[in-house]
């Protein structure tokens, strides 16, 4: 196993709010990489940064040993990171089909666009087949805007697929998507990671983290707290302590210290 | 040039017909109608049917509202009549032969422009590109080489028989058409086409997908302004003589953003009907009622009254309800999906349950 992503010491503020603050962690290759933590930790921010949408004030990101830290987001993406959004982005008055050849631009000299039509060379072929995959193939040629919430997430799923990423970065890929249609997002998900595709993903649903993760990082306050093994996180009282101190911090606004705290950790913390 | 040959045989019968029926209406029309003022309300026709076309294919793909468009007309009007002039070029048919000259003007100040003003996005780049008109109207008021609030002196041809005087202004009027809905049809079907439409939908995701967002939205807007410089050599040229505010107008942007939102924006065909019908009723109230302003309020309702009925414009919402009268799927009106490639025949009960829906609706 040789690492393929290096975070070091990420830090960015918005305003006087850290949202990173220091964060450190690796993801290594071929691994399904979870990324877990309590609402505001910094999961999304770092993945902006991870993905040039965002420059760090401090820190830097090192994929297949080049540093990308500030690079532009296209620049990453052709160097083979793709990345889906929490909330969904598609080129909603597109039809699905155009949806995964825009993704496929990238590779041509863009001044010769203009006397090629899109889908050439078997892009089309291989679009049709990447929608068949996610298994919405039936639905190419409709307008994206018209989709489901969860088919969104398949087609912005199949459309980096276009490009053929070495890393996926999957922004809670299975927010708002029934349970029928996670089932067939994990399959996916495996797949592509036994086709040799590294994979790196931030969800609050634990049954799917725990499930389908080879290694997780967990996040709390803008730092990365530990990287471990799933059955490991999921009894670290550090992870506890992240996720229920926040709880209680947000319904009391109270002192963490406080006896009811305390014995509410406990209790939780026998449970698992 | 094979993507070209593709899209000509994608064409189905029945719009490849309509087309060879446009082409010999528009051929033969000054030959039917000789009046010089009907000639003279069809150049018009024309004129603003091209430049329609180019002001949509730059701002109905991109979604990048330009106002500024009159800029190219004006520089390519003065580019026309300062060159021929200089040159002391005879006012012949020759003369038409500058018109791309004054287009490649045109694109020149497009370059400028768009430097400056595509860095903003929506509503601050509709009022950048107004300023940025208006600094250039200026300057055609203040410098030498425009002749200031005088304005030029254009070359007019004076031997040319009087009855058909138009005529060569009409046939160079209808080849400028031509040549503009042919550019626009292409960058439709073209992947170029397909990465404007990627920026007009999501500008951020299209870039974070590696679409050359700065290159593709600037150098649509440096070809759009290609058609809209030879349609103002056109304009110096009929007239004769060009003012400032008479080139640089701020009612054309107005007219051919109406004109492609009326007859349906990011459609081939909708600034073409937007603009026949529009303009020449601007043209006939200017000839005959000799007032030159009430078009402003015949423009006025005709814009609410199809904002409020087909707010899509005319043609999508026809095409619409044709398809859904045939029990065809209204799909996307995109470039990836021309007749070809679509499933050969929708079955009964997909036509069955659109047609319901359309019934519902």
């Amino acid at each position: 196993m040789t690492d393929l992503i290096e975070v070091k010491g990420i830090a960015k503020a918005f305003g006087g709010i850290k949202a990173l603050n220091g964060c450190s962690f690796t993801v290594q290759k071929g691994d399904i990489h979870g990324l877990i933590g309590p609402n505001g930790s910094g999961k999304t921010t770092l993945f902006n940064v991870m993905t040039g949408y965002e420059r760090p004030d401090a820190g830097s990101v090192n994929f297949n040993g080049k540093e990308i830290t500030g690079q532009s987001p296209g620049k990453i993406f052709r160097m083979g990171i793709g990345r889906t959004f929490q909330l969904t982005r598609v080129f909603s008055r597109l039809s699905v089909l155009d949806n995964m050849l825009i993704a496929a631009q990238h590779q041509h000299k863009w001044f010769k666009s203009a006397l090629r039509s899109p889908g050439q060379g078997g892009e089309r072929q291989r679009a049709l087949d990447l929608l068949d995959f996610v298994g919405i193939a039936r639905l190419a040629e409709l307008e994206a805007g018209s989709l489901s919430y969860g088919q969104r997430k398949l087609l912005e799923l199949a459309y980096l697929l276009m490009a053929d990423p070495d890393v996926l970065f999957l922004d809670e890929p299975a927010g708002g998507v029934n349970p029928t249609l996670i089932n067939q997002l994990t399959e996916r998900i495996r797949e592509l990671n036994a086709a040799g595709k590294t994979i790196l993903v931030v969800e609050h649903n634990m049954e799917f983290v725990m499930g389908l993760c080879d290694r997780i990082t967990v996040m709390h306050q803008g730092v990365a707290l530990l990287t471990d093994l799933p059955a490991t996180v999921r009894s670290d009282p550090r992870v506890l302590d992240a996720y229920l101190g926040g709880v209680e911090e947000e319904a009391e606004g109270g002192d963490p210290d406080s006896m009811a705290d305390a014995t509410f950790t406990q209790a939780d913390r026998s449970e698992s | 040039m094979s993507a070209l040959t593709k899209t000509f045989k994608s064409m189905s019968k029945a719009k490849l017909a309509a087309v060879v029926v446009a082409i010999a209406v528009i051929a033969v029309f000054p030959l039917v109608f000789t009046n010089p003022t009907v000639t003279e309300i069809a150049i018009f026709a024309l004129m603003f049917m091209a430049t329609s076309s180019a002001w949509n294919g730059f701002a109905g793909s991109s979604g990048y509202f330009s106002l500024g468009h009159a800029i190219f007309f004006g520089v390519g009007a003065y580019a026309f009549t300062i060159i021929a002039n200089d040159f002391k070029m005879a006012p012949t048919s020759a003369l038409f032969f500058l018109m791309p000259v004054a287009g490649v003007f045109a694109m020149v100040a497009a370059v400028g422009v768009g430097a400056v003003a595509l860095r903003t996005k929506r509503h601050t780049f509709v009022v950048i590109t107004i300023g940025i008109f208006f600094i250039f109207q200026l300057l055609g008021f203040n410098l030498n080489v425009t002749g200031g609030a005088s304005g030029l002196q254009v070359p007019t041809p004076s031997n040319w028989n009087a009855a058909t005087f138009n005529n060569p202004f009409y046939y160079a009027a209808a080849i400028l058409l031509g040549f503009t809905v042919l550019l626009y049809w292409i960058i439709k079907r073209s992947a170029f086409g397909l990465q404007l439409l990627s920026i007009r939908d999501d500008e951020e995701r299209a870039r974070g997908l590696g679409v050359p967002v700065w290159r593709v939205k600037l150098s649509a807007f440096v070809v759009s302004a290609f058609p809209v410089g030879m349609a103002g050599a056109l304009f110096a040229y009929l007239i004769g003589q060009i003012y400032p505010q008479t080139v640089f107008n701020p009612l054309f942007d107005l007219s051919w953003a109406l004109m492609t939102l009326v007859g349906g924006i990011g459609t081939i065909v909708g600034p073409l009907l937007g603009g026949v019908v529009l303009e020449s009723i601007q043209q006939y109230l200017n000839l005959y009622l000799s007032n030159v302003d009430i078009y402003l309020i015949i423009y006025g309702v005709v814009f609410l009254a199809v904002m409020f009925w087909m707010p899509r414009g005319i043609v999508p919402t026809v095409v619409g309800a044709v398809k859904r009268r045939r029990g065809t799927p209204t799909g996307p009106t995109s470039i990836a999906t021309s007749d070809d490639k679509q499933p050969a025949k929708p079955d009964q009960t997909a036509g069955l349950i659109v047609t319901a829906k359309g019934a519902t609706e």
